[in-house]
């Protein structure tokens, strides 16, 4: 990916702006973010990296309004967090989350799974079922729709964690190392699927990882280490 | 029908802790139905023996069972004569015993009374009836369980009765009970000239209100009351009605801290779906609807099992020899729409606190929960 051509592109579309957040944990004893700022540009993927424990979760929930900054703003397609009058608005239309364990209901069958973003934000069933069915056969699913979760190998929950994530067509996509439970060549293709969705579907997509070579594929590289964050320059 | 599935599925993931709350709600509602319906039918009865062929009952003012009241012949032969009454029939309860059973309901009647006039004798001749001081007359169960036939002379309080009839009645009270003359009831219980009730036929039922003053303006130790406003004010039904819905109450209560229980429980070994749901968007209300609907499927189960059980329970209590007439099965609506109402009520404040609970749950902190 070419970084420049990227951001020249959509220097005036900025969807997510990090502006001096600190954040800490046990009442400041941890400090996990002090005044990190950055922005990301509509379309482009992010890559997050980082030791264990530097906040690259941390950052992905303050960016789906799941935690809040103890100082600082972030803002989502201009609109500061904060000032979201509803968060339901911002975790059903604007963000989608997939996480490194896929957090599927394992009781329910995969279509039933992608289905509940769409149901808790009243969209029609036929609407849903026409999603569903396109994420699906992106996604290569299209003959698992009525299996149950455990039915499926841990590539399949995955992918399945992605449908669900994108069924209500968000502008960012929020994946918390979304290929760290999988082995190396599933993690691969699994990765290569993602970033080929993203591209399709025109969502921008903030990762966290402990993979170097995935980062590598990404638009832009972001190392976090003592609570700020500094973008690498491929060489 | 995906919400449907997320209020069942959990359900169905603790089979045995689901089926155990539904059965602590269906044993509560089953033990608050047959209470309730065998009061109820109790109360029945017992009104139905006093408006048989009757509108109005006058009785002593303030008496707190109407086995102590007293009701002087005079009045009777007053309230006799007076033009709006198509006739007046003096009714003496008591209590007798005989060996085998401590308690026998016992009629102090005339021969003009429609419980001697219009029951079914199955045994015996109605017109018999009062002509001699120790004739008596029983009813089916009665004989049967005092083994007495026509003619028979049966051992009844501290006296001896000849048995000169035999009459079949629905009514439980009167199917186990001894008819005697009112002169020989009277005289059995020492309250000579005395009746307990005086049971009222109008000529005219318009005329009720101007009777019931009548009455108060007459008698000022008597009350006359219309049969369901006696069936409601008397303080015997009052508290037999309390204390059923109380008892009843106290089950379902216990049945309720066992839906509170397995809520809670429900609620915290799924603090990471919870959490998931919020990700995907769930509103505190779907949240709430959720932990309520599941709460609401095990008490409308429990419900409904604990209706079944209750209707056999008194099906079988119907079939008792020594029950018989005593237990109405006929389920009132009202008594139904009640039973169901308090255990929904029940099962929804039992989930109150877990769904609190579940509204705030902060999906961040929930997603680290292993």
């Amino acid at each position: 990916m070419n970084l420049s051509t990227s951001q020249t592109r959509n220097e005036h579309s900025v969807v997510l702006r990090v502006e001096s957040v600190w954040k800490s944990y046990d009442d400041g004893a941890i400090a996990v973010l002090k005044g990190a700022d950055f922005e990301v540009y509509e379309g482009q993927t992010i890559a997050l990296c980082g030791p264990s424990g530097c906040g690259k979760s941390t950052l992905l929930h303050l960016f789906g309004g799941l935690d809040a900054p103890d100082r600082g703003q972030v803002s989502v397609n201009g609109v500061e967090i904060n000032r979201y009058r509803n968060l339901l608005r911002l975790l059903r239309h604007e963000v989608g989350f997939v996480f490194q364990l896929h957090n599927l209901i394992p009781d329910l069958t995969l279509e039933e799974n992608c289905l509940i973003p769409t149901m808790a934000a009243g969209t029609d069933r036929r609407t849903s079922q026409a999603r569903l069915h396109q994420l699906a056969e992106s996604t290569g699913l299209t003959h698992r729709l009525s299996h149950r979760i455990q039915k499926l190998s841990g590539g399949e929950r995955q992918r399945t964690a992605l449908c669900r994530a994108l069924m209500n067509r968000p502008k960012i996509l929020l994946a918390d190392e979304p290929t760290g439970s999988l082995d190396k060549q599933t993690s691969g293709s699994v990765f290569a699927l993602l970033l080929e969705i993203v591209a399709s579907e025109g969502v921008t997509l903030v990762m966290a990882t402990h993979d170097r070579s995935l980062a590598a594929r990404c638009d832009r590289l972001l190392e976090m280490h003592d609570g700020r964050i500094d973008e690498i320059v491929p060489a | 029908m995906i919400f449907l599935k997320l209020i069942v599925t959990n359900l169905r993931r603790h089979r045995i802790r689901s089926f155990i709350s539904i059965a602590g709600i269906a044993f509560s509602v089953a033990a608050m139905l047959t209470v309730v319906t065998v009061l109820q039918g109790a109360i029945g009865m017992f009104s139905g023996i006093l408006s048989s062929d009757s509108e109005i009952i006058v009785f002593e003012r303030n008496v707190s069972d109407l086995f102590f009241s007293n009701v002087p012949a005079a009045a009777l032969e007053e309230i006799s004569r007076w033009p709006m009454v198509a006739h007046a029939d003096p009714v003496l309860f008591g209590i007798v015993s005989s060996s085998d059973h401590p308690i026998i309901t016992c009629f102090g009647v005339t021969a003009a009374d429609a419980r001697i006039r219009k029951a079914a004798w199955t045994a015996g001749d109605k017109l018999t009836f009062g002509q001699h001081s120790d004739g008596v007359v029983l009813g089916e169960r009665a004989a049967e369980f005092l083994s007495a036939k026509l003619g028979d002379h049966v051992p009844i309080g501290h006296g001896v009765f000849r048995v000169i009839g035999i009459l079949k009645t629905a009514n439980g009270l009167e199917d186990g009970g001894v008819f005697m003359p009112l002169s020989s009831a009277q005289a059995f219980f020492h309250k000579d000239g005395n009746s307990s009730v005086i049971t009222i036929k109008l000529r005219n039922k318009d005329d009720a209100a101007l009777f019931k003053n009548t009455v108060n303006a007459k008698f000022s130790s008597l009350i006359g009351l219309e049969d369901a406003e006696f069936t409601r004010s008397y303080s015997q039904f009052k508290i037999l009605k309390a204390t059923a819905w109380a008892v009843g109450g106290c089950g379902l209560l216990l049945g309720g801290f066992g839906v509170a229980n397995t809520m809670i429980m429900s609620v915290f070994t799924r603090i990471r779906e919870i959490a998931i749901l919020r990700v995907c968007g769930f509103s505190n209300t779907q949240i709430a609807a959720m932990i309520f609907g599941e709460s609401a499927v095990i008490t409308l189960s429990g419900a409904i099992l604990g209706l079944l059980i209750g209707g056999c329970l008194l099906y079988a209590l119907k079939l008792v020899p020594a029950l018989h007439g005593y237990v109405d099965v006929t389920l009132q609506p009202a008594v139904l729409l009640i039973v169901i109402l308090m255990s929904l009520l029940t099962g929804l404040t039992g989930a109150l606190y877990p769904t609190t609970y579940a509204m705030r749950v902060r999906a961040v902190e929930a997603l680290r929960f292993e």
